[in-house]
C-alpha cells in the first residue's frame, strides 16, 4: 500500500502547537463527537491528555450497538431459541445485554448463532441451510444500511425465501437534531463521523447551522482527528458556523448517491427507541412492503416495545454519559458494577461505547 | 462499528471486485460504488466498497496543513 501518511508525529506535533494557539483565544468549548470509531480513536491517543484545558471532547451516541434497545436483543435471543431458526450477526451483537439475557447466553443454551463480517455472508449460510429459518441482524448507521438493503435486495432477487432481516439500524442527523432541542446540552462543535458522510455528503447536516453549531466532518488517522479539531478551534474564533470537510479524500460533497438510492429503494424512515436516549423521530429504518417477506419482524410475528421506558437501562447514568452531559467516570457504576466483562448500561456493552473507551484508555 | 478499510482493487469480475487489503486479498462487492477501475483504492465496510479512496485530495489535505505551518512559523 502505498496511500498518503495521515500518522506522522511531527505533524502531528506541530498541529497540537496550532490547536492550542487558535484555542488560547476561546473559552471552556466543548466538542462533541457521534462515531465509536472516533471515541476509541481519542482513547487511544491520549488526545484528552494533550488538548488545551479549555477543549473538552465528549462522546456523543455514536455507537449504533451502543443504543439498540434491550428489547430488540431479548427478541432476537427469543427466536434464536426457536427450533430450526439460525441467527446471522455481527460480533459485536454477541454479548450485548438485553433487559433479559443475551445472544452469547443464548449459544450456551444450544442456539444457532453465526458471527459474519457482511451481511452477504447471510445469503450463503440461508442457501446452505435451506430447511432453516435465516435471520441476519442488521444494525449500523448510515455507513452500513446500503449493505444491509443491497442484501435484501439481492435475496429478493434470487428468491432465498428463507432468509430474512432484523433491522435496528439508526440514522445520525435525526439524533443530532434531538441533541440541539435538548436544552441540557450545551456542545460548541460537533466532529462529524466521516464514514456516516462518506455515504451521506455534507447537506444533511445544514440542521446545525441552524442552531447556529459548526460541524467537522472528520476521519480516523490521527492527523484526521488532529485537523478536525482545528477546524472546530477555527470556526468557532471566526464565529460564523459552517460545515467542513476535513476529510475530503473520502468524503464528497454529495456523499454517494448510488449507496443512498440503494437504502432508499429498499429501507424508510421510521421512528426508534435509542437506548439511554429515548425515541428520536425518523430516526431508525424499516424494510418497505415489497420486501416484506424478507423482514424478520414480520415474518416472525415481532412486534417490539417502543416505550420511552425501553430507553433507561437500570441504575445507570448512560443517558447523560449519550449525551455528554457526564463524562463515563463520574457514572456511580463506573469500573465498579459496570465494566466490559459485566456491563450495565449501553456505552459498556460495545467495544467502541464511550464507557468501554475510558475503562480501557483511561480519561 | 462504522470502521472502513482501504484497498487497491487488484481485478473485477461483474459485481465483485478482488482487492489487497493491508496485504491480504479478499472480495468486494462493488455494486455500490459507480465506475470502480482496475488499480482504484476503495474503502470497504461489511464486505462492500462504500467509497473511493481519492489520492489527490488526500496529497492537498496535508499540503494545506504544511502550508498553514508555514503561514504561523510553525515548520514540520
Amino acid at each position: 500500500m502505498n496511500l498518503v501518511n495521515f500518522s506522522d508525529p511531527i505533524i502531528a506535533e506541530k498541529l497540537l502547537q496550532e490547536i492550542h494557539g487558535c484555542a488560547s483565544g476561546l473559552g471552556p468549548i466543548k466538542i462533541m463527537e457521534v462515531c465509536g470509531t472516533h471515541t476509541m480513536e481519542i482513547g487511544r491517543l491520549g488526545l484528552r491528555l494533550l488538548l488545551p484545558k479549555n477543549i473538552s471532547l465528549v462522546s456523543g451516541p455514536g455507537c449504533p450497538v451502543c443504543v439498540t434497545p434491550g428489547a430488540y436483543i431479548d427478541a432476537a435471543v427469543a427466536l434464536s431459541l426457536e427450533k430450526r431458526v439460525r441467527i446471522v450477526s455481527y460480533g459485536d451483537m454477541i454479548r450485548v445485554p438485553g433487559d433479559a439475557s443475551s445472544l452469547q447466553w443464548a449459544k450456551t443454551k444450544g442456539a444457532n448463532i453465526e458471527v459474519v463480517t457482511s451481511p452477504l455472508e447471510a445469503l450463503e449460510i440461508a442457501q446452505k441451510f435451506p430447511d432453516e429459518e435465516v435471520v441476519f441482524l442488521a444494525v449500523g448507521f448510515e455507513t452500513t444500511a446500503p449493505a444491509t438493503a443491497q442484501s435484501i435486495a439481492n435475496a429478493y432477487d434470487a428468491a432465498i425465501g428463507n432468509l430474512s432481516f432484523f433491522l435496528s439500524h439508526r440514522v445520525v442527523p435525526p439524533a443530532l437534531a434531538a441533541l440541539l432541542l435538548d436544552k441540557e446540552i450545551s456542545i460548541s462543535a460537533f466532529m462529524l463521523p466521516g464514514h456516516v458522510s462518506a455515504i451521506i455528503g455534507e447537506a444533511p447536516y445544514q440542521l446545525l447551522l441552524k442552531a447556529g453549531i459548526p460541524g467537522v466532518i472528520t476521519g480516523f488517522d490521527p492527523l484526521d482527528i488532529l485537523l478536525g479539531i482545528l477546524e472546530v478551534c477555527k470556526l468557532l474564533v471566526s464565529g460564523s458556523p459552517k460545515i467542513i470537510n476535513a476529510y475530503p479524500r473520502i468524503v464528497k460533497k454529495e456523499g454517494n448517491p448510488r449507496a443512498v438510492a440503494a437504502y432508499e429503494k429498499i429501507l424508510e424512515p421510521c421512528d426508534a427507541v435509542w437506548r439511554g436516549i429515548g425515541i428520536i423521530p425518523k430516526s431508525g429504518l424499516a424494510i418497505r412492503e415489497p420486501y416484506r417477506r424478507h423482514d424478520a419482524a414480520f415474518r416472525h410475528s415481532i412486534d417490539l416495545d417502543k416505550s420511552e421506558s425501553q430507553a433507561q437501562p437500570k441504575g445507570c447514568a448512560c443517558g447523560s454519559v449519550l449525551k455528554g452531559l457526564i463524562s463515563p467516570d463520574e457514572c456511580p457504576l463506573f469500573a465498579s458494577r459496570c465494566t466490559p466483562r459485566t456491563p450495565v448500561g449501553p456505552c459498556m456493552v460495545s467495544s467502541e461505547g464511550s464507557c468501554a473507551a475510558y475503562y480501557k484508555y483511561g480519561a | 462499528m462504522c470502521l472502513a478499510v482501504p484497498a487497491k482493487v487488484i481485478s473485477i469480475e461483474g459485481n465483485l471486485a478482488k482487492v489487497d487489503m493491508m496485504g491480504n486479498t479478499t472480495t468486494a462487492d462493488l455494486s455500490l460504488l459507480e465506475s470502480v477501475a482496475v488499480g482504484d483504492y476503495v474503502m470497504v465496510h461489511v464486505g462492500f466498497a462504500i467509497q473511493k479512496y481519492d489520492e489527490e485530495e488526500a496529497k492537498k489535505t496535508l499540503e494545506l496543513i504544511v502550508e498553514m505551518f508555514e503561514k504561523s512559523d510553525i515548520r514540520p
